[in-house]
């Protein structure tokens, strides 16, 4: 038991720098939304892992249990997977809007044409 | 046992993010990602983390999966070869931060201890006297719509922007003359029509209940929201977008989503005409339990319309472009 002590806690870290290593790394604008996603899902299991009491249950009343997980990690992520939704889907409208601009959503290529000189 | 599971999950959502990663083919990245949520709602769930389950298998194996993939319908399928990018300098960075992160982890409590600093302070407050307050059983419901409603507020107000700025980016505007709606490959699956039929109306049946038994069981109005877009995107998936609009006309839809944040900010400001706070409950009956649970199912009404509305909304605007633009897989292909 003691070796998994915090395997949550490492695993979160684990999944968030695969989540981070894919947006630096990677130069297609979609990928990098995907990474992005990634490291938040990373968070979550990291907030709901702080939550959890050994000996507890889901957080709804019931007669016969008396003690729960925190509930409040709940509230925050529950809400969080909703903004974050709301984040991507800007994030994926600005992709779209790149794309029809430059006619790629690759990131060096929009780098090269904004540095061309003359006219775009 | 229970932590056999979580490992067992916990692996298998390392090797899904790190698929991820390495695969190019886009489309295919783009399922492992539907699989990765997928195995992320398991987790919360033996986390004992139901509500929050709920929304993650909606949200991220359903609604972002398929963002993701009209958005690559309209730009590449293919992720171009990385050669000659720099590698060194972001593994780098990556390796630092992620031994920084770790190293902290050593002084955090250990994994379900009842003695762990989250479990003393609010935590307390809430599991002792969410049933004398508010008389509900799901301590979720009761502090996201009562304990802090304020909070819920931003965040319905962080979802109503966000579908602003996507209308700012992509605009309203109607698909260009001339261009029909073109039959969809998956409109000539009987299979797909005849089982999409069958289960769409249980799934909006299910968000109803999510929706108003939400105080009971797992459930309220950010998982009801979700759930009802969810069923609705798999019918415009199915039977094509101009079905799908007709079910909900775009000139009321496009509305619902400021009529959701209303709902929940006049239930403020009526708490606060009949001389209370804002969003301070108790006025709006004698009892005050009764007050609480007339003031928690106004609010998730309004998050539940704005949620589901702008869920559909972001879709809809999406397929909408989508239908004028085409894929450039021949140019990405390698």
């Amino acid at each position: 038991m003691s070796l998994f002590a915090h395997y949550n806690y490492h695993l979160a870290i684990i999944l968030a720098m695969i989540g981070f290593y894919t947006m630096i790394s990677r130069s297609n604008l979609v990928k990098k939304v995907i990474g992005l996603n990634v490291f938040q899902v990373s968070v979550f299991i990291l907030f709901i892992s702080i939550g959890v009491h050994e000996d507890g249950t889901v957080p709804i009343l019931r007669e016969g249990y008396e003690i729960y997980s925190n509930p409040l990690p709940h509230v925050l992520i529950l809400t969080a997977i909703v903004v974050g939704i709301a984040v991507t889907a800007v994030a994926l409208a600005l992709v779209v809007r790149i794309r029809e601009e430059y006619g790629t959503v690759e990131e060096d290529q929009v780098q090269a044409q904004d540095e061309e000189p003359g006219p775009t | 046992m229970d932590t056999l599971v979580d490992i067992l999950l916990l692996a298998f959502i390392a090797i899904c993010a790190i698929a991820i990663l390495r695969l190019r083919d886009l489309f295919a990245v783009t399922m492992m990602f539907g699989l990765f949520s997928f195995i992320a709602a398991g987790l919360f769930a033996t986390m004992h983390a139901l509500d929050v389950a709920f929304t993650e298998a909606a949200v991220g194996a359903g609604i972002a999966t398929i963002l993701i993939l009209v958005t690559l319908g309209q730009t590449a399928r293919r992720e171009k070869s990385q050669a000659g990018r720099n590698v060194l300098l972001p593994l780098l960075v990556v390796w630092v931060t992620g031994a920084v992160l770790i190293y902290g982890t050593a002084d955090l409590p250990v994994f379900g201890d009842p003695q762990a600093p989250a479990h003393l302070h609010v935590a307390p407050y809430y599991i002792e006297n969410t049933r004398e307050h508010i008389g509900i059983p799901n301590m979720v419901a009761a502090v996201l719509a009562s304990y802090r409603a304020y909070d819920t507020l931003g965040e319905v107000v962080v979802v109503f922007a966000a579908v602003l700025g996507v209308i700012a980016l992509l605009g309203l505007r109607r698909r260009p003359a001339g261009v029909e709606a073109r039959p969809r490959d998956l409109e000539e699956h009987q299979v797909l029509k005849v089982v999409a039929k069958m289960i769409v109306p249980v799934i909006l049946l299910f968000a109803l209940y999510v929706q108003f038994h939400g105080e009971y069981s797992p459930g309220g109005g950010f998982q009801a929201g979700v759930i009802f877009a969810a069923a609705i995107i798999l019918y415009a998936l199915v039977f094509g977008l101009d079905t799908a609009r007709q079910v909900i006309p775009p000139r009321i839809l496009g509305w619902l989503p400021a009529v959701g944040v209303l709902i929940f900010g006049c239930t403020g400001v009526l708490t606060q005409l009949l001389g209370g706070n804002y969003l301070d409950y108790y006025v709006l009956a004698e009892n005050p339990q009764t007050a609480q649970q007339l003031g928690i199912l106004m609010i998730e009404i309004g998050v539940g319309v704005t949620v589901a509305s702008v869920m559909l909304l972001i879709y809809f605007i999406f397929a909408e472009r989508a239908l004028g633009t085409r894929t450039d897989d021949g140019e990405a292909g390698r």
